[in-house]
């Protein structure tokens, strides 16, 4: 039984949210009962055929691609999405349906969810098939500051992955030459009337949600007039800043900085967090980095207990420091 | 304009996130309640939306007697009328939710004028299911969008359309139809103001309709909660004010953070 993978395109190729959620479909059709070998994975993605990089999406499991080109539907349109999907779950028989907790992710995997009358289980980090066609599941609610343990029922299974809690692997034996597949969905007017008509702005540097280093500020940072030294700090560790909610409900910087439930959530190598206290709203968006710095002025700080190192000391004074100390590095080196 | 915001009953977490001894629920004794951020949100939006071009909002929720309480608080942040799904506690899963607010939706088109709009949170704050209203807009026939972090409606000649714009890939897409359809918005998408005496006092003496929808089995089955472990331990402090730079310079080479 097959599972059915949608894939993100970046402008640079399959979203990294992406790789995430194959690496999570790979885990599931690996996961049959015991003598049974791994189950397909089908890579479903949106886009030309040969821009497809078949060779990234075989080394993290896919054993086929499935595409729907421009000229059968043309952009993001999220109901027509589901109904590709749909389309194929029943024509290839697929046992479970994923896709990456991203705002197109969780929404492609509603509409088929109520398109098909089937229940959705959004942001896994885990799923094995049960019994009857059933999967034991393991969610986040509260944006992952608890786990459900739950037992999702209808086939096709239908779950999105909580990205930022499951790291892109590759897999040992990936297929030679990924076969590429063809799909032309059965689509109506009413599947077309909710379509992106316009992409604009894309920055060319890191976002947020993908950066490899996030330097967060907070309350701490005093003000609107203090993050010129976390931008340039940023600059020089090839990062991104983010903030914490305080600073955008107080207007000091725009809420897509924001880290976070309500946010974004990321997954950088490095979370430099500063002037941070660390409410569990926060931590929630941060958790999934790899590793946590802080600097604070306060030793008691909650944000103390889920790091790996702190500097205790005022952001005026440490940060300059940290910067100054960068700058001499790469000047010397 | 006829506007219903959908909203939850959601325990005020603070410090951490306690469970009951079953491991079934989040442990409430000793917490308050409230709605998302993304929730607060898409009230301000509706008055907003109200303030500009008229009409009437109203605030629906799904949950047990007390979540009177946050129909109440919506109000006193502008909304007009309260409808209260009332249920016996019991948790229910978002096809049941959706299917209660849809048997809403149509009760209220067979009464009046009917909703043009339904503003959702994009998701809510304890179960983070992301897909209640586009299970209510796909029962209607209505188009959904979620996410959303920019929304403008035009009306010419009767006919309402709407823009609605979320982030994506480092950049903005943006949707446009026209109404009645339901849009899932967050945080961002405006400052919501805070209460006025006199919306505490007209939210105080208001009047919240009620029905009382039947809980169904809803295919995703809840076994258990739990806390995650931890997989961080307390920082090691590396020094104190500039002193600790040094320290901190060598962690960052040592994981080949630095170019």
């Amino acid at each position: 039984m097959t599972v059915l993978c949608l894939v993100e395109l970046d402008a640079d190729g399959p979203a990294d949210a992406s790789l995430r959620a194959l690496t999570f479909a790979t885990g599931l059709a690996g996961a049959g009962p015991a003598g049974t070998g791994p189950a397909p994975v089908a890579a479903v993605l949106f886009g030309p055929a040969d821009q497809i990089p078949g060779v990234t999406f075989a080394a993290y499991g896919a054993s086929s691609a499935h595409v729907v080109e421009p000229e059968h539907l043309d952009g993001y349109a999220p109901r027509a999405w589901a109904q590709a999907l749909a389309g194929l779950a029943a024509e290839i028989g697929a046992s479970a349906v994923v896709a990456a907790a991203t705002d197109r992710g969780n929404e492609v995997m509603a509409y088929l969810g109520a398109l098909s009358g089937l229940p959705m289980a959004a942001n896994c980090v885990r799923a094995e098939p049960g019994e009857e066609g059933t999967h034991q599941v393991v969610r986040h609610r509260w944006a992952g500051l608890l786990l459900e343990e739950a037992s999702l029922t209808g086939s096709p299974g239908l779950m999105t992955v909580a990205t930022e809690a499951v790291p892109a692997a590759a897999v040992a034996e990936p297929v030679g030459t990924l076969p590429v597949h063809p799909y032309v969905p059965s689509l109506s007017d009413d599947d077309l009337r909710v379509r992106a008509t316009e992409t604009a702005g894309h920055s060319s540097g890191a976002s947020l949600a993908t950066a490899r280093v996030v330097v967060g500020g907070g309350r701490g940072v005093g003000g609107p007039d203090g993050f010129a030294p976390l931008e340039e700090l940023a600059t020089l560790l090839s990062g991104v800043v983010g903030v914490s909610r305080v600073v955008t409900s107080e207007g000091w910087r725009p809420h897509r900085q924001q880290v976070g439930q309500t946010g974004t959530k990321i997954t950088p190598e490095l979370y430099l967090a500063c002037g941070i206290s660390g409410a569990i709203q926060h931590m929630a968006g941060c958790a999934g980095a790899k590793h946590i710095v802080v600097v604070n002025t306060d030793p008691g700080a909650p944000i103390l207990a889920h790091a790996d190192y702190a500097v205790i000391g005022d952001l005026g004074q440490v940060i300059p420091a940290l910067v100054a100390a960068l700058k001499a590095r790469s000047g010397s080196a | 304009m006829e506007i219903g915001v959908c909203v939850k009953r959601v325990p005020m977490v603070g410090g951490k996130i306690v469970l009951t001894p079953d491991g079934q629920e989040v442990e409430t004794r000793l917490s308050g309640f409230t709605i998302s951020p993304h929730e607060e949100c898409a009230v301000e939006e509706a008055a907003q939306i109200t303030e500009r071009l008229g009409g009437t909002v109203s605030v629906l929720t799904l949950g047990p007697a007390e979540a009177a309480d946050q129909l109440r608080d919506s109000l006193a942040l502008g909304a007009k009328r309260a409808v209260l799904l009332e249920t016996d506690g019991r948790e229910w899963g978002p096809i049941a939710t959706a299917e209660a607010i849809v048997a809403e939706v149509r009760r209220h088109a067979a009464d009046g004028p009917g909703y043009d709009l339904l503003l959702c949170g994009n998701e809510a704050a304890d179960t983070g299911d992301y897909q209640v209203g586009i299970r209510v807009a796909c029962a209607l026939g209505w188009p959904c969008v979620t996410g959303i972090k920019n929304l403008e409606i035009t009306q010419t000649d009767g006919q309402a359309t709407v823009r609605a714009s979320r982030e994506y890939s480092g950049g903005l897409e943006t949707f446009e139809f026209g109404l009645p359809a339901v849009i899932c918005v967050k945080e961002g998408i405006n400052l919501p103001r805070y209460p006025s005496l006199p919306g505490r006092l007209r939210a105080k003496r208001a009047t919240i309709e009620r029905d009382e929808p039947q809980w169904r089995d809803d295919g995703l089955r809840k076994r258990s909660l739990r806390v995650p472990a931890s997989q961080r331990k307390q920082a090691t402090v590396l020094g104190t004010g500039a002193d600790g730079v040094p320290a901190l310079v060598g962690v960052l080479e040592e994981w080949g953070l630095l170019p």
